[in-house]
């Protein structure tokens, strides 16, 4: 299933997919339920509720009770979708992600939209730049970071299906349906879109087709530039990893803090098995104002940036 | 759901005595386990047997051999630090065997610090962190009433823990949507780990509190096992609100040197202090 674009020709808002699919799901499942903290717009929700208005559970502003609630549903043996701006989801209900989702182990769906800078103008307070540094440390919790609508839908469509708790990144950011050949969605493995021996850039996320925008500068540059789509933080997709050290140059590009996210999952397996030249794209620090675009070039996070980044990973392969 | 247990109609003499001997058994178990492990809780483990007892012998429907029978009732520790008293509960209750009650905080016991549902069956939900019981009891609530399940479900959450704001964000919830098949207990025996309720964050008047969050409200004395098989038992169809029992308590309740004494928080026994409170636990 597509979904229409909502944005400039070409680019599609995720959320869309997100909500298209949701309403998919919970017709063939009357388990399926959303949790929200008043978010129903947001999470662009309206159709499921005027259609479902029982199952959504809107708890109001409160995500601390909306994460706990969505543990109990599944108690009761429903399938509930707790959808909420990724900021307040994983910041202010951290710990019952932890203790009542993960610790517990429940088949909860935790969907964090607009996360990463997707609120631009509005500040470090709305991003959710920590996220997946918080998260992926529970093993119990699967982190997916998809990269456009379709493995959106696919990444719903898995989580519904799958019997445990489950993190999806939503993202507003307008992207392009990724040019897939066979597309199949393979839980648990990275996607290598695109081959290449000289560098290798790991991206997650929006970040993945300005990754391969950055592989077409590199080419005409004569350098082959491997693009791994690593939208699985947890699990993490070792073998890919691995492999993509073997190119002997190795970028993350992430929409999140270059502490503790893809760059640093990327960097332990690195260190621990196959030391190579590395660099980590994203913020560095809470973000000034700017909009989503302006930030995102402003740190090198556009195929530009992604280019600079991968000579100088080549430019610091160990010659022999 | 006919493999479960419905509860025994209340206000009968023998129910009453049951349940004093479960209470006792209760305590008498959790302070041997407190003791032998030197860790734990007893303080609290002891203001709330008497409320575990009547839930588990008197009031709740569930059957320990299908520990996860969707149409069971669901009893949440929110105070989860005292797994003395829902261990020895459950034990008492048929969910596993009197022999690994010894266990109590040993290495890789199920019998963990605080109560782990992929551990020990019985268990809804893993507490430990206050204030957060209550919000997923609200969720099973929620299901209840969606599903149309005539299952109940209790949280007994300690009263200093009400100081964590989630429990406020629940309770507007449970008032919003008229969870009457929700019980909220307060373990209200008025001390904190470190220092009396109203010393440190005062909740009173509680009631009145929770009255203004929509709920109905009975404060009763909480070792009155009469007065707690009454209240919890009633058909809550006749309610058209979550029911709030403020159970006034006294923390180390049983034993004298024990009773409202906040050292006894998670202050352990030595010998003798652990002879003399079982010679007064009989």
């Amino acid at each position: 299933m597509s979904a229409a674009p909502s944005t400039a020709a070409g680019r599609f808002d995720c959320r869309d997919a997100f909500a298209r699919t949701l309403e998919e799901l919970a017709e063939a499942d009357s388990r399926i339920v959303t949790v929200v903290n008043d978010s129903v717009g947001s999470s662009k929700l309206g159709a499921f509720k005027k259609r479902w208005p029982d199952r959504t559970v809107n708890v109001g502003i409160a995500e601390q009770n909306m994460v706990g609630v969505g543990a109990g549903l599944a108690n009761g043996g429903l399938v509930p979708f707790v959808s909420a701006a990724a900021c307040f989801l994983t910041g202010r209900a951290l710990e019952q992600i932890k203790a009542d989702i993960a610790y517990s182990n429940v088949n909860v769906k935790l969907c964090g939209q607009s996360p990463g800078i997707g609120y631009g103008e509005l500040g470090p307070t709305h991003h959710s730049i920590e996220d997946l540094a918080w998260l992926r440390l529970f093993r119990e919790l699967k982190v997916i970071v998809p990269a456009d609508p379709w493995e959106t839908a696919e990444a719903m469509r898995w989580a519904a299906a799958h019997d445990g708790p489950v993190f999806i990144r939503v993202s507003r950011f307008p992207v392009p349906a990724l040019d897939r050949a066979q597309p199949t969605f393979a839980p648990g493995k990275a996607e290598m879109l695109r081959s290449g021996e000289d560098v290798a850039i790991l991206a997650n996320g929006v970040m993945v087709h300005l990754a391969l925008a950055a592989a077409d500068q590199l080419a005409a540059e004569g350098v082959a530039a491997r693009v791994v789509n690593m939208s699985w933080m947890n699990p993490l997709d070792q073998d890919a990893i691995l492999a993509a050290a073997a190119t002997g140059a190795v970028v993350t590009v992430e929409e999140a803090s270059v502490r503790g996210g893809l760059g640093g999952a990327v960097a332990e397996v690195l260190a621990l098995n196959r030391p190579v030249p590395m660099e980590i794209l994203g913020f560095p620090d809470f973000c000034p104002t700017g909009s989503v675009k302006f930030l995102f070039d402003r740190y090198g996070l556009s195929a530009d940036g992604i280019a600079a980044a991968a000579r100088k990973a080549i430019g610091r392969k160990v010659r022999s | 759901m006919s493999t479960l247990t419905a509860s025994v109609p209340a206000g009968t003499g023998d129910r009453i005595a049951l349940i004093r001997d479960k209470a006792l058994w209760i305590r008498r178990h959790a302070f041997k386990m407190v003791f032998d492990a030197q860790l734990g809780h007893p303080g609290g483990d002891f203001s709330a047997a008497d409320i575990l007892a009547t839930l588990y012998f008197g009031v709740m429907r569930y059957d320990p051999a299908v520990p996860r029978a969707p149409g069971r009732d669901r009893f949440i520790m929110s105070k989860g630090h005292c797994t003395g008293a829902i261990y020895a509960c459950l034990c008492a209750a048929g969910y596993f065997p009197e022999a690994e009650l010894a266990t109590y905080m040993r290495p890789l016991t199920r019998l963990a610090g605080h109560p782990n549902r992929n551990y020990l069956p019985g268990i809804e939900t893993n507490t430990g962190p206050l204030g957060h019981g209550f919000p997923v009891g609200v969720g099973i609530a929620i299901a209840g009433q969606l599903t149309g399940s005539d299952h109940r479900t209790f949280v007994l959450t300690g009263d200093g823990e009400l100081q964590e704001g989630s429990n406020w964000e629940a309770a507007m919830t449970a008032g919003h949507r008229k969870l009457n098949r929700l019980t909220l207990i307060v373990d209200r025996n008025r001390l904190q780990q470190g220092a009396r309720t109203e010393e440190t964050a005062g909740l009173d008047p509680l009631d009145d509190k929770f009255r203004a969050f929509g709920f109905h409200v009975e404060m009763i004395d909480g070792h009155d096992v009469g007065a707690l098989l009454a209240v919890l038992g009633a058909d809550p169809a006749g309610r058209d609100k979550p029911l709030c029992v403020i159970a006034n308590t006294v923390k180390g309740k049983g034993v004298s040197f024990m009773e409202d004494n906040v050292s006894w928080h998670h202050g352990v026994p030595n010998p003798e202090q652990f002879a003399q409170a079982m010679k007064e636990l009989i």
